[in-house]
Parts: structure tokens; sequence; C-alpha cells
């Protein structure tokens, strides 16, 4: 099929100094709009593989593809501006409030000043943060769940046809994650947004994912082998 | 204290004259180690032999160094300046350096994956989060600027460093006090300002 959102082929990447590669030959395709979720254990390379999609960590070897082009041939700054990245609370821009942040992508691509604060408006509300209660504060005065919810808004502001989440629930209780799974499911696929989502959590992979890749040691595990099998039955 | 007394005027008209030069080569000093100090965050080897040349030329006497300046740039304010800009680089370039060391790397990793250019990171995101230390430096260096750009009234660039050498001169113990009464309010209000700034930056 060449109508693949991503397509991965034998790619490998590798930190500097390390003998192992951290990504160690893998084949993946995405469908448009699909639902992947990328599960293993820590130092799988999940997190590695889902960071070449948007050239934070570079490539060794292989061929990554966005919608048939090959992002290695791309501006690097104007590949991220299009894919959506979600991160642990971190990610959020500590001096900068709700609204600044959720337009971060918007303002780069130099929206025009109305269609920014529209579009942050309409962000809040989707992941149904109250513009007005919420547009101006900072993301230290904001509960680990609220600040997850600022994080998917931003991701998704510039309405990017991909997007790639790490773990961005990673830091939340069971309750409100469970809310923002729900929420998150039916916002990617109303927009059918092509999604990448690296968690360790299985169950949280199975509420999610049309699909699940189970990886290990760098490399894609076959969903029938023995070592998946165990992970799907202690879930 | 009587000639600050009896010439208010013409001890302020000095004052601004000294805060003037300070105030320029203090932005002249930091429009040079802005980009310095960002530039060499990215190597540790280059910031160490840097921070080394600086420090080197920081333990240069003040006056050996003006005094070399006059032979290349004559008397009046430029000798100064540079001496001011020069001598201001150590602690800005330090500091600029130690401030975008204490920004978080999940704040760098999340701004290059937005798409921020580097220039973009630098000022939109470093830059603001960096800005308390930054403003520590600034602060450190202006008030040590206050107190050495005194020396300029000795080649000529006017401000409370004439008033105090005049007196020296004329065996004036009354201009000598003025002036460096003058010169410690300056220092302590601008300590005083940049602190309050630097809380500013920080509660941001």
């Amino acid at each position: 099929m060449s109508g693949a959102a991503i397509r991965l082929s034998r790619v490998r990447a590798r930190y500097p100094g390390a003998k192992q590669p951290a990504v160690d030959g893998v084949d993946l395709d995405l469908q448009p709009g699909e639902f992947v979720a990328l599960v293993g254990a820590s130092g799988s390379g999940k997190s590695t593989l889902l960071r070449t999609i948007n050239r934070l960590v570079p490539i060794e070897s292989g061929r990554i593809e966005l919608d048939g082009s090959d992002v290695m041939e791309l501006d690097p700054v104007t590949l991220r501006r299009g894919i959506g990245y979600a991160i642990q609370a971190v990610g959020l821009f500590a001096h900068m409030n709700v609204a600044q942040n959720v337009a971060v992508v918007p303002s780069l691509l130099r929206w025009d000043r109305t269609r920014i604060a529209e579009r942050v408006d309409e962000m809040l509300e989707l992941v149904r943060l109250d513009p007005l209660r919420y547009r101006y504060r900072r993301p230290s005065e904001l509960s680990g769940g609220e600040a997850q919810r600022v994080g998917v808004a931003r991701a998704l502001a510039a309405e990017p046809r991909v997007l790639l989440m790490d773990e961005p629930f990673g830091a939340l209780d069971a309750i409100v994650r469970r809310a923002l799974q729900r929420e998150l499911h039916g916002i990617v696929r109303a927009a059918e947004t092509t999604t990448l989502f690296v968690t360790h959590d299985v169950r949280e992979a199975q509420r999610l994912a049309d699909r699940i890749v189970v990886m290990r040691d760098g490399r894609i595990e076959p969903p029938e082998s023995e070592f998946a099998r165990e992970l799907f039955s202690d879930a | 204290m009587n000639y600050l007394i009896e010439h208010p005027a013409r001890v302020a008209l000095l004052a601004g004259a000294h805060l003037a030069l300070v105030a320029a080569a203090l932005a002249c000093a930091l429009a040079i180690a802005l980009p310095v100090g960002f530039a060499l965050a990215r190597s540790e080897r280059a910031s160490r032999a840097v921070l080394a040349l600086l420090g080197a030329l920081y333990t240069v006497p003040s006056l050996a160094l003006l005094a070399l300046l006059v032979q290349a740039l004559g008397l009046g304010p430029a000798p100064i300046f540079v001496a001011l800009v020069a001598y201001a680089q150590f602690v800005l370039v330090r500091n600029v350096l130690a401030g975008v060391h204490a920004v978080d790397p999940g704040q760098r990793d999340a701004a290059i994956g937005v798409g921020m250019s580097p220039l973009q990171r630098a000022l939109r995101v470093e830059l603001p989060q960096a800005l308390p230390i930054v403003i520590g430096g600034v602060r450190i260096a202006g008030v040590a600027m206050i107190a050495l750009a005194t020396l300029g009234g000795y080649v000529g660039a006017g401000g409370l460093g004439s008033l105090i050498f005049m007196g020296f001169t004329l065996h004036h113990t009354d201009e000598i006090v003025a002036g460096s009464v003058a010169v410690c309010a300056l220092a302590i209000a601008l300590d005083a300002a940049l602190r309050l700034a630097e809380r500013l930056a920080r509660a941001h």
C-alpha cells in the first residue's frame, strides 16, 4: 500500500556512543486516521522510535515517510510544525500562560491574531477547560489532569494530520486518566488524526488504539510471540 | 557633604552623565554577552576556554587597562566605555550560561518538538526562563561598573569621577565626599531596582 500516513522502513537509531541501537530495524505503517499504540518496557525503544518521526532523534539507516515524502528531505522545523507532539506535564512552557501555550504552533505558523484567539478557545472547550477560567493561568497553577488537557489542546491546535504522544497521561491518577483517555479518543476520531501513542500501560493501549504494536529491545515483537501474549494476558 | 547641599543640581548632572555612561556600556556589554553566552551553552569545552579568558581579563588591574586604552583610543569617554564593556563580560557571560543551563531539558525538548527554530527557541523559551539569572548578572556587573566608571573622571569622560578627581587635585575634601556619596547612592539604587526586576522575572 502506498497510502500510508506514516511509513517506517527498516528504521535504525542509536544514541551517540551506545553499542546497541535503541531502535533496530523497525517496519511500521500507519494508515490515515489510524490510532496505533506502541507498548513496551522502558528501554524498549518505543519513545526513541516515536522521536525519530519528528526528527528529534536522527536515524542511522532506514527511511521514514509522511504522506509519501521522506522526512529527511523536509526542513525539520517545518516538519515538526505539521506534527502534533505531546509529552508528559513538563512539556508545557512554564513562563507562558495556558492560552499562549495552546497558541504556540499557530503563532509559529503566523496565523492572524483573531484566528489564534478563536482557535485557543475552541481547543480549550474541546478538552473541557472553560476558556474564561483557564486562559490566563500558568502551568504551575494547574492540576496534573488540567496540564495534560492543555498539552493535548496544544498538540492539536494547528490541526496536524499526525499526532505523536509520549506517555501523555503517565503522571495521572486512574480516574483522571480514564476521563482523559475517553476525551482523547473522541477528539482524534472526530478529526481523523493519525496517531502514534507511546505507553507502558497495556490497558491504556487497549482502550485507545485500533492496533497495538509491542516493542522489545528496539524491535517490533510479532503479536503471536510468547512475549506479546504474556503482556496482554497480564493486562 | 557641604558641596552636595550647596550644589545639588551640579551633582545631579554629573550623576546623570555617570549613569548614562554605565547604562550605555551595560547595554553594549549585554548585546555581546547574550549571543556569546547562548552560543557557548552548546559547547562545554568552548565555554570553559572563553570563561578562563574572560576571567584572566577580569584580573587585569582596571587602572592599567585604562592606561592602555587611553594609549589606543585617546582621552574622553571611549577608553572607559571599552573598559566597562570588557570587565562586564566575565560576569554577564557566566550568568547567561548559567541561566541557559538552568532551563529544564524537557522545556527545550518541547520547544524543538513543536517546531521552533534555534533562534525562536532561544528567544521564546530559553531567554525568558533564564531571565532571572541574567538579570542577576546585570545587577552585579552594573554595580561594579558604577564604581569603575569613576575612573572616567581621570581620563576626561565626565561623570561623578571628575568631581572626585577635582577634589583630589584641589585638596577639597567636600568634593571627594560629595562624589563618593553620590556614586554609592547610584550603586545602591541600581542594585535595588535590579533586585526588584529579578524578583518580578522570577515570579513570572
